[in-house]
């Protein structure tokens, strides 16, 4: 199937000469995009590079059951070309940010608003979606929350309690890391890397240290693929434990709710006994990783993560166990694996809809090219669905972890990565806890970056949270949203 | 003067002992989580801090905003002083004063609900919205409780309805009080005292604009209601009035503490429910209320 496509193949943590990319008139590469994601493609990125005052346009798919990536990109335009959201809701984001990063107008878009420019000092969120009513009200919820959380407006149309629209209005978080990182790799560059999002340090800095390598034309030497393998599963079950608990917490379900709380703390503590970091902050790097996981360190590492396991289990049984905590999570905030696909979820809330999307499986690079985590899947898509499909993967990642440390990978941790490539594009997916990370690096003709695209999982996601509360309970808006997690600031940038 | 001096240390008896009742719970809470909690005398230190506060007032809000809480806590200081303290009796005690306590305890949520939609905010409506809808399957119960207690005794004085046990009837009373005791203190699994998240609340999201005093009195008010509530479960379950004075004032106290514990521990154990299922676990309670009021009309003689 992939094979007949006019864009350029290539795999993931792989990187392509610019001038191989394949390139058309806007119009057209719309709809060369639409026609693949039409035969099942996804769609990854969808950026603009500026040249010469004009942009182009580029198409980065997936194509998960061909294991293969594809790229288009268009010719330089200004003003406006026809909407690729119009058929294809999941391009809806990226064809707004488009607008306002590059000014070009998506023509036909429904909902062309920004995305996360500021005015006078707080994001210009425009006019909201609004239902008109006797019966309906409004909630604005934020951008300052009751708990300790990052900053985000929800407004909310409600009918009595139930929610008839949901509306995200972010960008509170919005630093300028992309502008940042052009004209890179600067000194600073892997510190903002691994603050994209600071819950998913490791996937964010195994992306940006895989496109460098993939840019330099050398690969990392397999003690360290093997090493940041593991800590990219320990960043998963630190997570996902933390939100079984915030979960819990949410329906006021105290004894898996406290002991979660404390089992995260004990899973970060692994990830600093790796690299004096509890979020995995300076571990990987450029050309490997730049801390050795001893044989004395993996056997105390491998000890104390069975204890941590254990305690989760325990923990995550009281969950399952409580039937007034299955009654509130069971047919609540229901995204249906239809929707799941056309907006173009990842990661384990795609996986929560039924849908097999896992990077690791889909696109493998690195360590997962050896060493397989069997993909999670849950039907269902409701918060149960959510809650099932963390506590799933935190027993596969755990039974990954063992047997990796259980059997270590000999040789060097880290090798001198070259300069990037000149005028070359490259690209890394990484499963991240909440899903797909992708990195897209495009170098000028001097080896520094062009352009620098980050997706965080986030990005995907958030549409699917607003549709999980079509039709929901307003009051259910906390265990919906934090069966979702998804980050402000990764979205942000 | 020996009146009135009893009268004032009765009122002092229910003034200060009531703030005691949430540390308790947090600290069986704690208890059951493994973790140290928060003082026992937390709320007082707490109260403490917030009388010294200062108020903020909301532009949009009117003296109501104030005037809300204040009469709140009144009435449900006249509630507290007309129920009768096992050995000791009422403070204030006679034909009818049942009623007024049901009258006192709607009025305290009239005039807190009244409060909250001064503000404006979406939230506080919310919070007053489902504060009186659950309101009406709670009064409902506490209404047939009363109306068991009164048949049994023949009388319409809490201090004669509360003396005798409940007879036949009491557990489903003792059952059907403690689901109200639930509800009407906001306590899990009706509502989560201990949230943070404004969109879930019921009672703490219609006073999320209050601050300083007035904050305060709405605090130490909730700690009245509880107590009541605790000492009338206790009272309506128990035979108080065949007990010596010693023996009943102990089993009071004993009740109390079993009810305080009862709470923690449901709390510690359960999940919070859904909204749309609080209706029916209320109407349970009722159901329970009713049923003990079938049995005290009708169980004598069978």
């Amino acid at each position: 199937m992939s094979a007949e496509t006019p864009f350029a193949l290539l795999a993931n943590a792989a990187s392509l000469p610019w001038s191989d990319v394949p390139e058309w008139p806007a119009a057209d590469l719309v709809r060369a995009t639409a026609r693949e994601l039409d035969r099942g493609a996804r769609l990854c990125a969808w950026f603009g590079v500026p040249e010469h005052g004009a942009v182009r346009l580029v198409a980065l798919l997936a194509f998960d059951a061909d294991n293969t990536l594809a790229v288009g990109r268009s010719t330089p335009f200004t003003g406006s070309y026809p909407s690729l959201t119009v058929t294809h809701a999941q391009a809806q984001l990226f064809e707004r940010e488009l607008w306002e990063q590059h000014g070009v107008t998506p023509i036909g878009h429904p909902w062309l608003k920004p995305v996360r420019r500021t005015a006078a000092g707080a994001p210009a969120n425009g006019e909201f979606f609004r239902v008109d009513g006797p019966e309906v009200h409004e909630v604005a919820v934020g951008p300052i929350h009751a708990g300790i959380i990052e900053p985000g407006h929800f407004r909310f149309q409600c009918a009595g309690e139930e929610v008839l629209h949901l509306e995200v209005a972010l960008g509170y978080q919005h630093r300028g890391v992309e502008t940042a990182l052009a004209g890179g790799p600067h000194r600073a560059t892997l510190s903002q890397m691994e603050t994209v999002a600071g819950d998913t340090t490791v996937a964010h800095a195994t992306a940006y240290a895989t496109v460098l390598e993939a840019l330099a034309g050398v690969e990392a030497p397999l003690r360290a693929q093997w090493l940041r393998a593991i800590a990219l599963e320990l960043e998963r079950l630190a997570n996902h434990t933390g939100d079984l608990g915030a979960l819990a917490n949410d329906v006021a379900f105290l004894p898996t709710s406290a002991a979660c709380g404390k089992i995260r703390g004990d899973f970060l503590n692994l990830t600093a006994l790796i690299c004096g970091n509890r979020f995995g902050r300076g571990l990987v790097r450029p050309g490997g990783c730049r801390y050795d996981l001893e044989a004395e360190r993996a056997a105390q590492l491998l000890q104390r993560l069975r204890v941590a396991l254990r305690d989760t289990e325990q923990a995550a049984a009281w969950l399952w166990d409580a039937a007034s905590v299955r009654s509130r999570f069971e047919n609540v905030g229901t995204v249906f694996s239809a929707q799941a696909t056309e907006i173009g979820l990842v990661g384990m809330a795609a996986r929560a809809c039924g849908l097999v999307r896992d990077v690791r499986y889909d696109h493998p690079a690195g360590w997962h090219r050896f060493a397989q985590v069997p993909v999670v899947v849950w039907p269902g898509g409701d918060v149960f669905a959510r809650a099932k499909v963390r506590s799933l993967e935190i027993q596969r990642s755990g039974e990954f972890l063992c047997e990796q440390l259980a059997a270590p990978v000999e040789g060097e941790h880290s090798v001198e990565s070259p300069p990037p490539a000149p005028d070359t594009l490259a690209v890394a997916l990484v499963e991240g806890w909440r899903g797909e990370v992708c990195h897209v690096a495009l170098t000028d003709a001097a080896g520094r970056f062009l352009r620098y695209k980050i997706i965080d999982p986030s990005f995907h996601n958030w549409t699917g949270m607003t549709l999980a509360l079509r039709g929901t309970a307003i009051s259910d808006f906390p265990i919906c949203n934090k069966s979702f997690n998804l980050s402000y600031c990764g979205f942000d940038l | 003067m020996t009146p009135f001096l009893e009268g004032l240390l009765r009122l002092a008896w229910w003034l200060v002992l009531a703030p005691l009742l949430p540390g308790l719970i947090n600290k069986v809470k704690a208890w059951v989580a493994g973790r140290r909690g928060p003082p026992v005398l937390q709320l007082y230190y707490d109260l403490a801090r917030l009388w010294q506060k200062q108020v903020v007032m909301s532009t949009l809000a009117s003296p109501g905003f104030l005037i809300g809480p204040a009469v709140a806590w009144v009435a449900l200081a006249g509630a507290v002083c007309l129920v009768p303290l096992g050995p000791v009796g009422a403070m204030l005690s006679f034909h009818g004063d049942a009623l007024l306590m049901l009258y006192l305890l709607a009025l305290a949520r009239f005039f807190t609900a009244w409060a909250a939609l001064e503000t404006g905010s979406a939230f506080e409506g919310m919070g007053a919205a489902r504060e009186v809808s659950y309101a009406i399957l709670a009064e409902a119960a506490m209404v047939a409780a009363m109306l068991s207690l009164s048949v049994q005794t023949g009388s319409v004085s809490l201090v004669t309805m509360l003396a005798p046990s409940a007879g036949p009837g009491a557990a489903l009373l003792a059952a059907g009080l403690f689901t109200v005791l639930l509800a009407e203190n906001c306590r899990v699994p009706f509502d989560d005292p201990n949230t943070h998240l404004e969109l879930t609340m019921i009672h703490e999201v219609m006073v999320l604009d209050h601050s300083g005093p007035p904050l305060a009195v709405i605090l130490h008010g909730a700690a009245m209601k509880l107590l009541l509530f605790s000492v009338l479960l206790t009272e309506a379950v128990l035979p108080m009035g065949e007990l010596s004075p010693p023996a009943a004032t102990g089993v009071l106290l004993a009740g109390v503490l079993g009810v305080t514990i009862g709470v923690g521990l449901v709390e510690s154990l359960l999940a919070r429910f859904a909204f749309r299922r609080v209706p029916l676990l209320l109407t349970t309670g009722v159901l329970f209320c009713l049923f003990a009021l079938l049995v005290a009309w009708k169980g004598g003689r069978a």
